[in-house]
């Protein structure tokens, strides 16, 4: 097979896409948002609950989509929950380098090693939006509350 | 005009290849096999060269210039006219409105036809089946106008139950826009009787034949119908250019479209006075070498017998079909009698991009999505489907590229 596709489609990613973490809705949600990737129709929902603190007690997600992108949102919501909104979006700061195939030196330690999975999307630009949407749509549902779209 | 195609119309149809310089590249090391024609046709040399020799031998403005090569361009602008007349079989050359695409030409009866005729409350029919271009423009009489769209569903096989169309038809109805062939299903809606029962009603049609006038035969005087809209890219032919059929009758009560040179008689400071159709719906320089691609294109397919490229396609189809009818994980959607070559599926477990990005490294390029048709992908419950489309270049070696290319995503993805 392809490399590039053997990379793609490694077992950790079907492994999230067939049986996502943090599947389903959040009663306890401060913020929300939907994304929506006009292209191919797919839609991912994502609910947080932000303490106080500002840490990130809780995040879950819903919607339908390609391998890529259900795995890239369920990866998301399994090392985000409990981290602050500031390291959250340093995080995802550092997995935008990645899947677009750019330095991504901001990465290190576990976090470069589990989100590794995903660099091999770099080597397909028209599915750089596909991993990216559950990200962009945790950011706006951060900045925006409970009332976030985004495409 | 096209003999080198016209030898190839006795016996079987010989998929011409050789006219396709695209068809012998090779993506990511393995042979291009190119299935998504429904999205956009390759173009054949042939068409590429008319351009070219145009543009380097007798290019100029049309409609402007006395001097010779103003006087050569706008006979061969206007030769493209004709030759667009004869592909419809409309009665009058002056009856075809040049436009940049299939999306401008429904734009234009929209805006220019529709609009002044709406009052809030008035009827738009359409169908579940349409691409977002002959919805949209629908859409803005809507919300501009007030006007209400009522829509024709489809059976669950993707055909069409004429009754539906007098169900839906009614006093307030001014209009009905359906697609003459499914973007996504493949499904030939039947125009002639379609307009039967709307003209019975006094309303007129608008079909939509970016699809339709590729694989089907296209008279619009046997079909009566009002306003035909075709595009040139699916035609074999070039971008940027597409043309506008309508019934003389009809132009010549509509107001104009875009505003600029070319679609006047007069203009003062305190008015302006409008060419008569067709001029007066194409404002500005035209897509003139365009239209001569276009033309070329016309002329190129034309020349084989269209009977049986649509044999050859058909065939092609029912090859594609039968083998995917082995996978239990792969539904299709839409199996209308009759349809035309494009084959669309949802695969169980499998999205349509992660199929179509297997594929696609298998050399195999196939459309994944919702295909600019969302009503039609929420009538079948789905997100998006995966779509081949076969052509007049398209070969059986093509479907089994596919066959064995969906094998591999199901063992990589399944």
């Amino acid at each position: 097979m392809d490399d590039s596709l053997r990379e793609l489609y490694q077992e950790v990613i079907l492994d999230h896409s067939r049986h996502p973490r943090h599947f389903g809705p959040l009663a306890s949600a401060t913020h929300e948002g939907e994304g929506h990737n006009p292209l191919c129709g797919d839609r991912v929902k994502i609910y947080l609950s932000v303490d106080d603190a500002g840490r990130i007690a809780d995040i879950k997600f819903e919607g339908k989509g390609c391998a890529i992108s259900q795995a890239s949102a369920s990866l998301m919501t399994d090392m985000i929950a409990g981290r602050s909104v500031a390291e959250a979006e340093k995080l995802m700061d550092g997995f935008l380098h990645l899947v677009k195939g750019e330095d991504a030196t901001d990465l290190v330690g576990d976090d470069r090693e589990r989100l590794d999975i995903m660099a091999g999307v770099s080597a397909f630009p028209m599915r750089v939006k596909c991993a990216t949407l559950a990200w962009h749509t945790m950011k706006s549902a951060l900045e925006h509350g409970m009332a976030a779209k985004s495409e | 005009m096209m003999a080198h195609a016209k030898l190839r119309t006795v016996g079987a149809f010989v998929p011409p290849r050789a006219d396709f310089e695209i068809l012998s590249r090779e993506v990511y090391g393995k042979p291009l096999v190119y299935l998504d024609s429904a999205a956009s046709a390759q173009k054949p040399r042939q068409m590429l060269q008319a351009m070219t020799a145009f543009a380097e031998s007798e290019y100029a403005n049309v409609h402007r210039g006395v001097h010779f090569l103003s006087a050569a361009a706008t006979e061969r602008y206007e030769g493209a006219r004709e030759t667009v007349r004869h592909f419809l079989n409309a009665a009058q050359a002056d009856e075809i409105v040049f436009t940049k695409g299939g999306t401008e030409a429904i734009n234009l009866v929209a805006a220019s036809f529709l609009a002044p005729r709406i009052q809030p409350g008035d009827e738009i029919v359409l169908t579940v089946v349409e691409h977002h271009s002959n919805i949209v423009p629908w859409h803005f009489l809507r919300e501009r106008h007030g006007a209400v769209l009522k829509w024709v569903d489809v059976r669950d096989d993707g055909s069409f139950d004429i009754d539906a169309f007098d169900a839906a038809i009614g006093p307030k109805t001014k209009l009905v826009a359906v697609a003459h062939m499914s973007n996504v299903l493949g499904t030939v809606a039947p125009l002639k009787e379609i307009v039967a029962r709307a003209h019975a009603k006094g309303v007129p049609v608008l079909a939509d034949g970016c699809q339709g006038a590729v694989h089907e035969i296209v008279d619009v005087q046997d079909l009566d119908i009002d306003f035909y809209a075709i595009t040139g890219h699916k035609l074999y032919g070039p971008t940027g250019i597409g043309a506008l059929y309508g019934k003389r009758a009809h132009l010549k009560t509509m107001r104009p479209f875009n505003g600029g040179g070319e679609m006047i008689r007069e203009v003062t400071r305190d008015i302006v006075t409008y060419a008569d159709p067709p001029a007066r719906f194409e404002a500005g320089t035209p897509p003139i070498i365009e239209s001569i691609g276009l033309a070329a294109a016309i002329d190129y397919m034309t020349a084989f017998d269209r009977a049986a490229v649509k044999a050859h396609e058909a065939s092609l189809l029912s090859a594609a079909r039968e083998a995917v009818s082995e996978f239990n994980w792969l539904r299709v959607v839409g199996d209308a009698p009759g349809k035309g070559s494009i084959l669309s599926f949802e695969t169980e477990g499998m999205h349509a991009h992660d199929v179509a990005t297997i594929l696609d490294r298998e050399g195999v390029a196939v459309r994944a999505g919702h295909h600019c048709a969302q009503p039609l992908m929420e009538r079948f419950g789905v997100a998006s489907t995966t779509r081949a489309s076969f052509a007049l270049y398209n070969t059986r070696a093509d479907v089994d590229a596919l066959v064995d290319g969906l094998r591999k995503a199901r063992k990589i993805l399944g």
